[in-house]
């Protein structure tokens, strides 16, 4: 017991002394935390490949190399020049994969900024203003959560009027608007009776202030946290928009999900064509989750003992 | 309480009204319409515009919508486009599928997931530990779709356990009560039905039941982790009770709290993902009804079933509501 | 109270599984004892699995393949398409004569034939038949009675905006064996058309006891009368037993007072698996015994496992429209580029089935009226560049409309189809803007009544051996598919139709087919696909038809 004691008395010193943030505490915790760290090597290696998918890719991921090959539409085996095999219109398997990254990569931070832009837009409008304000957009995120997910991915995504990576952006971000909003309001509402809050307001400090640099800041860990789990998800959701036949419409384009979808009807062909795209899914989803966990336990308060 | 409840359950009302108008005018836009769907490839320009007339879709919107409030509160949904049976009966007979299918992934879920995440608690930051937490992870990236090809290759094609797709097998002569395949076999003693029917159930059931229990086994290890590190527990161990005592009367009791929560909520999502698994094992029940339903453009079923949808997880919500402030003063006073 | 619930529950759930984890293994045990194959000849259940649910089982509301399955069962028709070919063969006629003008039919009707609910055939149901479709009421019934529509004209009472002057005039049941019926007008599809699943003749008692013509519209959509849902009764080889909507699974038994040959099976279950991939696994694990539409790249794997692939003959053509509604493409020669810049060659042996050609023509070859010497557009890139630049369209861009979520005969994987397409323009020049849309959810609306696209894929399988079924269905009229408006064509195709000398008609139609090629190309004709039907190791007796019209009646299983 008495060591517990001094232990705390130790640390708040500490604090004290260095007036220690929130984000080099969990820095710290991360850095020693393994999973954490396989996270961020696999979201790093995802991001690089995706960036200089051009220069990493071996042929051209468009061109129909081995066309006159091909026999009843069906993909080929791995041969010299093409490690992993070509499709079922002789292109190069590896290459497409390299340049699938970036696709999954753009829809994937491009859904999820959007789903965080609009929400917090939401979220942080209700928990500011509570009241009847909170009340009516509260409603309306309600509404949209109601509807189960994927059937309200697939019919954004069917309403426009043709699909492409711009639909699919949209139909997994609108999914992830309510997530947002309710996480920020949440944030927001429980900080509002907050200590600090009130005695920033005791203080006469600007209401807008007080919203932007005392409860915001606070309630960003949660959505952060949020963001890189949602990433993972919006990926996923994509490939699911792809296999149902709602991703872009052009086939050039090479993404996990409509690579996936294709090769389903090849499994018994040639396997490794849909075990490639599956397994890039996987890992960089899983790889996005890990980290987003472990920056969730490394940035939530009650760890600090 | 009676007016939490109640107070609660008005609040739903005008959430299920907005979102009806939302449905009905946003199904509308959706291209294609029905008229095309139902002539099939021999659709020309006049016979879908006298279809469309027929039909009565070229009045303006909120005649339709009039309309169609009205036979709602007689109890007519109208008749799904794709079937031509009445919504309400295509409906009623969907159910039973899915909630059996829901019931036996759920099952799985929790029958597995609990034990999983208590142990992987207990022993934690062991191998089997971060393995589980791993394979949890990496259970919900899977996409259901192809997990559900998966398990129909290996164990019905491959290795030929079990059978690919449907409730049962085709042509069995069977007794229908309830609508319920394993409860009318029993009750009418067919046994050779009950037993084909839980053989059909198990791979859907795993499909649909991995990420709930993923879910449920993290969950549960969270929340086990945090009991377990409570005083009272460390008081419960200086008195020297036995671990059975501590871990039945202690542990899973504060434990498994959240998780029974969780439970709730993720019965009202199975819905979302039996669309998936329904489609990939043929099942016939109301995912994929969702299913055919935007395919075809089927106005009246997908306003039914979203709205139904709509309705279950409302309620789901509102019954975990309940169990806290049942359990939970507090909360009944806001 | 809270503790011992979760305990139980907990107990509970353990229990359960591991009665679960016996069961699988049990399930095993008790498959391997049980074995394969059905329980001798005559008392097998035959399963199908096809691609799509049946809208009702009164086929004359109908018009889709997988509606007509089941019916092909159940019904006969007067006439009959002799297995695996289109050709004619008595059924419920056993003679029929066309009179020289063409405007009365005299049917010579086969005796000793009941219906299923024991009532008898004869030329009065015949006529009652005939009446019945001719007096339909109602807009909801004539607008979902597309083949009568199209066969002949109109009703009665045209109550809808599709009607138009009625070839029919009457019929005569003269004696219970012969029926005659009567026409205002030569029809060149007749009496062939009558081969057609939609004409089949349907018990009247049992038309009557269960108001066979109540159509009627509720709401949005369409209800069809206790006959169409629950009592279809006719005289073919199977009878119908149940449905089960939320699968669309149908349930026939045999007819054991068939006329003719016996089913060789006691039952027949037709499922409805839409995915290709599922069906093919069902097929493997054993679960059904024929499916319908195998994807051409699994044909060779399902003969390696035993299965057997029976391929139709092609009685289909796929086509890529271009659409003149777009100014560039008005000109005869960038319509004629596109032809020289695609590799049609490549494409069906790289992308169709085995067995697949490149079409010449709109219609098929085995078609009275199909032309030997039409032009030939050879894949030429070279030439295709030339006639774009001598036509001031080196710039070109198109908008190239296919459809998802679909499998025809003509067109297995329309994605596959699409691509090489695509290239072959890319490389020419030509820049392409795909645009996919569901075939259900807004491909054919597009298409054929908005006109949006420039370029796009469809085609046809044909329903009876009659060129106007092919030629006429496409470019008998002005449409928006093709934004094709030359009236001398029209006037051309109508003209052969309403040829009642048989040698005539045919140099007309040849005629009609070299100007299309030759002088219109309001389209480019692609290929002809032969789609496939897989069946079980053990099953024997499938004909396949180009039709692909079935009947299983012939089919047993060991």
């Amino acid at each position: 017991m008495t060591t517990l004691l001094t232990r705390k008395k130790d640390r708040i010193d500490e604090l004290a002394e260095h007036g220690d943030s929130l984000s080099r505490d969990a820095f710290r915790r991360l850095s020693r935390n393994p999973v954490a760290i396989l996270g961020a090597v696999i979201v790093l290696l995802f991001v690089l490949v995706a960036i200089f998918a051009p220069l990493l890719a071996p042929k051209d991921p468009y061109f129909r190399y081995l066309i006159d090959e091909v026999r009843q539409n069906s993909p080929l085996p791995a041969r010299p020049g093409f490690p992993l095999g070509a499709d079922q219109n002789g292109r190069d398997v590896l290459s497409r994969l390299i340049v699938g990254a970036r696709q999954s990569l753009i829809v994937g931070v491009l859904a999820t900024v959007a789903g965080l832009v609009f929400g917090m837009l939401i979220g942080g409008v209700a928990g500011a203003l509570g009241g009847w304000v909170d009340t009516l957009l509260m409603r309306f995120v309600d509404i949209l959560l109601s509807v189960p997910s994927l059937l309200l991915a697939i019919s954004i995504a069917a309403v426009f009027k043709s699909a492409n990576q711009w639909t699919v952006i949209a139909a997994v971000a609108i999914v992830s608007v309510p997530i947002f909003a309710r996480l920020l309001r949440g944030a927001m509402l429980a900080q509002r009776h907050a200590d600090h809050v009130l005695a920033a307001r005791a203080l006469g400090v600007h209401e807008r202030s007080i919203v932007l640099r005392h409860m915001l800041p606070n309630s960003l860990s949660a959505v952060i946290v949020q963001a890189t789990l949602t990433l993972a998800t919006s990926i996923i959701d994509a490939a699911a928009l792809s296999f149902l036949g709602l991703g872009d419409a052009d086939p050039n384009r090479a993404e996990w999900g409509a690579m996936l979808g294709d090769a389903q009807t090849y499994f018994d062909i040639q396997p490794s064509l849909a075990i490639w795209p599956a397994l890039c899914i996987i890992v960089v989803a899983l790889g996005f989750t890990l980290f987003g966990e472990s920056l969730r336990e490394a940035l939530d308060p009650k760890n600090r003992r | 309480m009676l007016r939490y409840v109640v107070r609660r359950l008005i609040g739903v009302i005008p959430t299920l009204f907005v979102l009806s108008l939302l449905l009905y005018v946003w199904l509308r836009s959706l291209p294609g319409g029905p008229a095309t769907a139902l002539l099939g490839d021999k659709a020309t320009p006049e016979k879908i515009a006298s279809l469309n007339h027929t039909l009565g879709l070229d009045q303006p919107l909120w005649v339709q919508y009039a309309k169609f409030i009205g036979r709602v509160f007689t109890g007519d949904f109208g008749s799904s486009l794709a079937s031509s049976r009445p919504v309400g009966a295509e409906l009623a007979d969907a159910l039973p599928a899915t909630i059996e299918l829901s019931f036996a992934a759920l099952l799985f879920a929790v029958a597995l997931g609990i034990p999983l995440g208590y142990l992987s608690a207990k022993l934690r930051g062991g191998f089997f530990d971060n393995f589980t937490v791993i394979a949890t992870l990496v259970g919900v990236a899977v996409p259901v779709f192809f997990l559900g090809y998966m398990l129909k290759q290996w164990f019905a094609v491959d290795l030929g356990w079990l059978p690919p797709s449907g409730r049962v097998t085709a042509g069995l002569d069977q007794t229908k009560i309830t609508g319920f395949l394993i409860l009318d076999g029993i009750l009418t003693r067919e046994w050779d039905v009950v037993w084909d029917a839980i053989r059909h159930l198990i791979l859907p059931a795993i499909t649909l039941g991995t990420i709930p229990l993923a879910v449920i086994v993290r969950i549960t290890r969270a929340s086990i982790l945090d009991v377990l590190n409570e005083d009272y527990v460390r008081t419960a161990e200086a008195k020297g009770l036995r671990a059975r005592t501590i871990r039945n009367r202690h542990v899973l009791r504060n434990g498994l709290l959240p998780v029974s929560t969780t439970i709730g909520l993720q019965a009202g999502l199975l819905l979302a993902g039996a669309v998936l698994t329904e489609k990939v094992f043929v099942w016939g029940g109301i995912g994929s009804l969702l299913a055919e339903g935007i395919e075809k453009r089927d106005y009246p079923r997908l306003q039914a079933l979203i709205l139904v949808a709509a309705l279950t997880y409302v309620l789901v919500n509102l019954l975990v509501d309940l169990s806290y402030a049942l359990i939970d003063p507090r909360v009944r006073v806001r | 109270m809270l503790r011992e619930g979760y305990v139980y529950r907990v107990r509970r759930a353990l229990a359960a599984a591991v009665s679960v984890g016996l069961a699988v293994s049990l399930a095993a045990c008790a498959d391997s004892e049980r074995g394969e194959g059905g329980d001798g000849d005559s008392n097998a259940t035959l399963t199908i699995a096809g691609t799509g649910k049946p809208k009702n089982f009164d086929p004359i509301f109908n018009d889709d393949g997988e509606s007509f399955r089941p019916a092909r069962q159940i019904y006969d028709t007067l006439i009959q398409n002799k297995a695996g070919t289109a050709e004619l063969e008595p059924a419920l006629a056993t003679k029929w004569d066309v009179s020289p003008d063409g405007k009365k039919i005299t049917f010579t009707l086969r005796e000793g034939v009941k219906f299923q609910d024991g009532t008898d055939f004869n030329a009065e149901a015949v006529c009652f038949n005939l009446d019945r479709w001719f007096n339909m009421k109602g807009a909801a019934a004539q607008s979902q009675m597309i083949y009568y529509g199209d066969v002949f004209g109109g009703w009665a009472k045209n109550e809808t905006d599709a009607g138009g002057d009625p070839y029919y005039k009457s019929c005569e049941a003269t004696n219970p064996t012969t029926a005659v019926m009567n026409l205002n007008k030569f029809r060149g599809a007749l009496p062939a058309a009558l081969t057609l699943t939609a004409f089949s003749i349907s018990s009247p008692t049992a038309l009557k006891k269960y108001d066979a013509d109540k159509v009627t519209q509720s709401g949005d959509s369409f209800t069809y009368a206790p006959y169409a849902t629950e009592h279809p009764v006719g005289t073919g080889p199977y009878k119908f037993q149940s449905y089960d909507a939320s699968n669309g699974t149908t349930t026939l038994v045999r007819n054991e007072d068939y006329w003719g040959e016996k089913a060789k099976t006691a039952k027949l279950v037709i499922r409805t698996i839409e995915t290709e991939s599922a069906r093919k696994q069902e097929l493997e694990s054993g679960a059904v015994d024929i499916i319908d539409f195998p994807a051409a790249q699994d044909w060779k794997g399902l003969e390696s496992k035993g299965m057997k692939v029976e391929v139709r003959p092609a009685f289909n053509v796929l086509y890529m429209g271009m659409n003149e509604k777009n100014p560039k493409l008005k000109d005869l020669r960038v319509r004629q580029a596109i032809a020289y810049a695609i590799n049609r060659e490549q494409l069906v042996k790289t992308k169709l089935p085995e067995g697949a050609e490149v079409a010449n023509e709109f219609m098929p070859k085995t078609l009275t009226g199909y032309a030997s010497d039409v032009t030939e557009y050879k894949y030429d890139p070279a030439k295709a560049k030339q006639l774009l630049a001598a036509a001031g369209a080196t710039n070109l861009s198109l908008k190239f409309y296919y459809p998802t979520e679909v499998t025809r005969p003509y067109m297995p994987d329309p994605k596959a189809i699409y691509t090489s397409i695509a290239a072959d323009l890319t490389a020419v020049g030509i820049k392409i803007e795909p645009v996919a849309r569901p075939w259900n959810g807004g491909y054919k609306d597009d298409i054929q009544q908005a006109g949006k696209h420039d370029l796009h894929l469809l085609g046809w399988t044909g329903d009876f051996n009659d060129a106007y079924n092919f030629v006429g269905t496409f470019f008998g009229r002005e449409k928006p598919e093709f934004g094709f408006t030359d009236k001398t064509a029209f006037a051309q195709i109508a003209a052969a139709d309403a040829e009642p000398d048989a040698d005539k008609r045919k140099a007309a139609y040849e005629q009609v087919n070299k100007d299309l090629v030759g002088k219109y190309l309001p389209a480019l004709p692609i290929s002809h696909s032969p789609p496939a039907i897989a069946t079980a190791g053990n099953i024997d007796g499938l004909v396949a038809s180009p039709l692909t019209d079935e009947r299983f009646y012939t089919v047993s299983k060991s």
